[in-house]
């Protein structure tokens, strides 16, 4: 959608002082420009298609059945499949957000040994693939660990957490570092002379004002995890790649292959795609009211 | 080393302060007895907010001695707390904490610092908004006020912790001439209450009306002080009078 302006279109723009309100498509983020209701709509389309393009095609030629039906065969068990992922991504962004909120705390730390080794923390964990430590924590974590004569398992889904919660910790940690930073050192000093510890400045006044500058890059890193979910499959968890991947061989069928991953990409759009949107609206309205 | 009212609130002595290897403060001192109202004025860079923020400690010194009510300020030892429970600031930038009410403002540290009962903290504090006049504007964000009013938040939110002495940087500089009035009026009025402050400011005819003495700095040393009769109208120093001409 093009209109004729003689805005240019600048980022930022104050909404207030424009007086209707235009959409050029410039202004729109790639982001929402490459996954809108649109782009989802014509992807369902070309999946339905080709779930049932051959269907028709094949439908004199052998009884076999339809991919459409053997989609909805394998449906249940992939949902629960996907709940498990979702489950995943919910327990690792948790984790990891507490760890990242402590980590971010200290990478601003006084103390010159303790903001380095945050610091050299959070660079060695945002730095390094997601499957490798995601390796590393299934070889490391035994299976079970005894605290206290209580032995707690762990199982391959909690490793998988575990795993998945460090890079979540370490990009936490640097948005954390740099809301922290973008506190005006006006706010720091107003509360010192007013008597506040630095452990109260950080907790009363600091904190609660990153959550507004937090909150956009969390969504954003949660629809991120979400979507490297499938990574876990390594681990032996039955999430929704596995079960796929089984499906599809006990299937047995060529022509499923396509159908069946596009199908999952649908059910990772439909979870992934509010949250962006919603990342992207709170991201222009805090942009605004700053 | 016990203080009595009659020694003076704030003792100044010699004070050297350096930034790298910058001597800002190159040898100050001054006496502020209790009641009284002192302005500083000077020439930009010459060391005035530094100076007045060694007072409550947010800058530490080289060398010399700062007082307040007979306590070392600059003590290793010192309780940061009992000073700051002593000294009331209030900066050129508002610093309002953005996320709070102007009556949350006003509470936070008396409850947080002071631990003392919520319920009787309201109370004060809606007592100070009324005070520096903003009865009404009790549930307004920072950023639904303006520079003024935010300014008197300010001064009311330190005068939440009962200081006895007040220390205002330039509050008014950011402010639109209209409003500026306003917050020299609040701070008039703590004056005349017998609020013992230091000022750094750049409004001529305010100090010489509320100023019991005016200091003129220059280059971290303090060239010449009195009364603001005197020291207005008969300023022995060439870049005393210099700076006057300017500004007058
Ligand atoms: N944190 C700091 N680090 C390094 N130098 C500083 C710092 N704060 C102040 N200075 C320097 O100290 C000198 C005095 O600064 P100060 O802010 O005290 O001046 P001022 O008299 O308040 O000036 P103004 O009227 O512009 O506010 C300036 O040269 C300034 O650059
Ligand atoms: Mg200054």
């Amino acid at each position: 959608m093009k209109t004729l302006s003689n805005h240019a279109p600048v980022k930022g723009h104050l909404p207030v002082l424009l007086p209707v309100r235009r959409v050029l498509l410039s202004d729109i983020p790639l982001q929402d420009r490459l996954f809108n209701v649109w782009t989802a709509a014509a992807l369902l389309l070309a999946f339905v298609a080709a779930a049932v393009g051959p269907s028709f095609a094949q439908a004199e030629a052998a009884p076999a059945r339809s991919i459409a039906a053997i989609l909805l065969e394998w449906t249940p068990s992939l949902a629960l499949a996907f709940g498990f992922n979702v489950l995943i991504s919910i327990f690792a962004m948790a984790i990891g957000t507490v760890m990242g909120v402590g980590l971010g705390i200290l990478q601003v730390s006084p103390t010159a040994a303790v903001r380095k080794t945050a610091w050299v923390v959070t660079q060695f964990f945002r730095n390094s693939p997601w499957l490798v430590l995601l390796f590393y924590c299934i070889l490391l974590i035994p299976f079970k660990v005894s605290l206290f004569g209580v032995s707690v398992p762990f199982p391959g889904w909690i490793k998988a957490v575990i795993g998945l919660s460090l890079p979540v910790m370490a990009y936490m940690s640097e948005f954390m570092r740099g809301a922290i930073l973008s506190i005006p050192t006006g706010q720091w000093e107003s509360a010192s002379s007013l008597g506040f510890s630095r452990g109260q400045t950080m907790r009363e006044i600091i904190l609660p004002q990153t959550v507004k500058r937090v909150l956009p890059p969390w969504m954003n890193l949660y629809a991120v995890l979400t979507m490297a979910t499938p990574l876990v499959s390594i681990v032996g968890v039955n999430e929704v790649m596995s079960v796929t991947r089984a499906a599809l061989s006990a299937e047995g069928r060529v022509d499923l292959l396509i159908p069946m991953y596009l199908y999952i990409l649908c059910w990772f759009f439909i979870y992934c795609y509010p949250i962006s949107a919603l990342t992207s609206r709170l991201e222009r309205r805090f942009a605004v009211k700053l | 080393m016990s203080w009595t009212p009659d020694q003076p609130i704030v003792s100044i002595k010699d004070v050297h302060k350096s930034f790298g290897p910058v001597e800002v403060l190159r040898g100050i001192s001054m006496d502020v007895m209790k009641g009284e109202v002192v302005c500083i004025i000077g020439p930009s860079g010459s060391g005035k907010s530094t100076l007045i923020r060694c007072i409550n400690a947010l800058n530490d010194i080289q060398s010399g001695s700062i007082t307040v009510e007979g306590q070392e300020v600059h003590d290793p030892k010192l309780d940061k707390l009992a000073l700051r429970k002593k000294v009331g600031m209030v900066f050129q930038q508002y610093n309002l904490f953005p996320h709070k009410t102007a009556l949350q403002n006003v509470m936070m540290a008396p409850i947080k610092v002071l631990k003392q009962n919520r319920a009787d903290v309201e109370v004060r504090a809606r007592a100070l908004l009324k005070k520096v006049r903003l009865e009404g504007k009790e549930d307004s964000y920072p950023g639904e006020l303006s520079g003024g009013q935010q300014q008197r938040v300010a001064i009311a939110r330190s005068l939440a912790m009962n200081p006895d002495v007040m220390l205002f940087d330039e509050v008014t500089a950011a402010l639109d001439p209209e409003t500026v009035k306003e917050v020299l009026v609040t701070i008039k009025d703590l004056a005349a209450d017998g609020m013992t402050c230091i000022l750094v400011t750049h409004e001529m005819g305010f100090a010489r009306e509320i100023a019991d003495r005016v200091y003129f700095t220059d280059k971290g040393v303090i060239v010449e002080y009195g009364p603001p009769a005197t020291f207005f109208e008969q300023a022995k120093d060439p870049r005393t009078r210099q700076f006057l001409s300017q500004i007058l």
